[in-house]
């Protein structure tokens, strides 16, 4: 057992934990955070993805024991986020989801794809987003709403940005 | 899908990092961006009795300049290359390599060093790398020594590092403007990795010519010397000579493995010529 510090969505947590816990199963299982999925566990489908210091990261083959210090964003904590309000807006107004299981990690993903790109360029856009798996969409009402928000975005710039770390901000 | 137990060290310097090595005695392994490591050891194909996190050390994270040449620390992430960070010195390359590495998330964590070293026989960087000549800087109990490319890259899964050894940093020469250089692969989809690859560059003002393919069937990257001569001499590379150097070196090759590969190679080789 390691004592662990870090911040999950903006509360300083300090918890015992095993070397061997991924950052999925610590947020999973010590802090219930169970918005994080678990597909794969081992980086393919993206259902685990979080934000780490502002980035999006796969929390299945990210030990926590690694994130000694880190800012970790999990969907239960994008609730005062502008840019993820934006896509949660757009993801129901093109049916972005139907079960919801892909999702946690599409808005994590969608979020830095809307913070890199200044433009909706949907080719860009469906390579950014072809390391998540969404079994019920067919991928179309994401790409829509990904890319609405980023046209949206276009015109004023850079959003108001939610606490997600130091980089969310950089270009 | 959970990964067996193991003792995490996170050492605050290399030396520390070097000396948790040694003690390890072989069962102690290096913990880079964990996006081959950790894949391996939930799906329990790998173990270590400690892991030695190397995140602390931002010596391991810097790109430099000297003499001509650009060192980049083994712990720089896919993604801060895919970003040009630190300055892009090769015409766009090791960017356009770098955003083709799987995904975003994992580009975030995952580190060149951790690509060279890991060695998969279809991982982009050990062919990028030897495509643009870079040699490796090691650091070990005996000190530090360079190998290039070629000598680091053993085999499938395996490359030049002695046990108690690690990677430090890649150093590569930059291109001049005039360079030229390709990069093809082939895969089933944004992000997997390379069912064939192939990476040439041509740079006339310091006579680099290097013609690298590599992939699972290939067992790895390795240089095509005689298709290197010809671009050296300005002769047109024909299908039927690409075909052959693939032959000489895998003589295995299915017909699908040798068309993905041969033109991977053609279309590079195009582009650098035209
Ligand atoms: C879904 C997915 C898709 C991928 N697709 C691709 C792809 O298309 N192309 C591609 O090239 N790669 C791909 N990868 C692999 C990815 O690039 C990894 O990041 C990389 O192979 C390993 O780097 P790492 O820093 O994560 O190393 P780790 O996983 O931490 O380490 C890998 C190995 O190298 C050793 N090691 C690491 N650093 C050092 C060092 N400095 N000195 C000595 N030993 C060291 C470790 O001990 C370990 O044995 C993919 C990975 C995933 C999860
Ligand atoms: S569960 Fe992490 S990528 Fe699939
Ligand atoms: S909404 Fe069901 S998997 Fe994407």
């Amino acid at each position: 057992m390691t004592r662990l510090s870090l911040t999950v969505n903006g509360e300083a947590v300090s918890v015992d934990t095993e070397p061997r816990v991924s950052l999925a199963d610590f947020l999973r299982d010590r802090l219930a955070l169970k918005g994080t999925h678990l597909g794969c566990e081992h980086g393919a489908c993206g259902a685990c993805t979080v934000l780490l210091d502002g980035v999006p990261v796969r929390s299945c083959i990210t030990l926590a024991a690694s994130c000694e210090g880190a800012a970790v964003t999990t969907v239960e904590g994008f609730e005062d986020d502008a840019v993820v309000a934006r896509l949660r807006a757009a993801f129901t107004e093109e049916h972005a989801l139907q079960c919801g299981y892909c999702t946690p990690g599409m808005l994590a993903t969608a979020r830095d794809i809307v913070m890199r790109h200044t433009t909706p360029d949907i080719a860009a856009i469906r390579h950014e987003l072809a390391g998540c798996i969404c079994r019920c969409t067919g991928y179309r009402g994401i790409v829509r709403a990904v890319a609405r928000v980023i046209a949206e975005r276009a015109p004023v710039g850079a959003a108001p940005d939610g606490d997600c770390g130091p980089d969310a901000e950089s270009p | 899908m959970k990964a067996p137990a193991f003792t995490f060290l996170r050492p605050a310097s290399l030396d520390e990092a070097l000396a948790a090595l040694a003690a390890g005695e072989g069962e102690a392994r290096i913990l880079a961006g964990g996006q081959s490591l950790l894949p391996m050891l939930n799906l329990r194909m790998a173990a270590a009795e400690t892991l030695i996190d190397i995140g602390g050390l931002t010596e391991l994270g810097e790109i430099a300049e000297a003499d001509g040449r650009v060192r980049i620390g083994a712990r720089v992430t896919h993604a801060a290359l895919e970003d040009g960070v630190g300055g892009d010195r090769w015409n766009g390359m090791l960017v356009f390599v770098a955003r083709d590495i799987a995904y975003r998330a994992v580009r975030n964590r995952g580190t060149i060093g951790g690509s060279l070293c890991h060695a998969d026989p279809a991982a982009d960087w050990p062919v990028a790398m030897m495509a643009l000549g870079a040699t490796m800087q090691i650091a070990g109990p005996d000190g530090r020594r360079e190998l290039d490319s070629e000598a680091f890259s053993l085999d499938v899964f395996s490359c030049a590092l002695e046990e108690g050894e690690m990677l430090t940093a890649v150093s590569l020469p930059r291109l001049s403007p005039a360079a030229r250089w390709s990069y093809r692969k082939m895969r089933k989809k944004a992000g997997a990795f390379g069912e064939a690859i192939a990476a040439v560059v041509h740079d006339p003002e310091s006579g680099l010519v290097r013609v690298v393919a590599g992939s699972s069937p290939l067992g790895g990257p390795a240089r095509h010397a005689d298709l290197e001569a010809s671009i050296a001499a300005g002769a047109p590379v024909e299908d039927a000579a690409i075909r052959r150097s693939l032959a000489a070196r895998e003589p295995d090759l299915d017909r699908y493995e040798m068309q993905i590969h041969a033109t991977c190679l053609r279309r590079a080789i195009t582009e650098v010529m035209r």
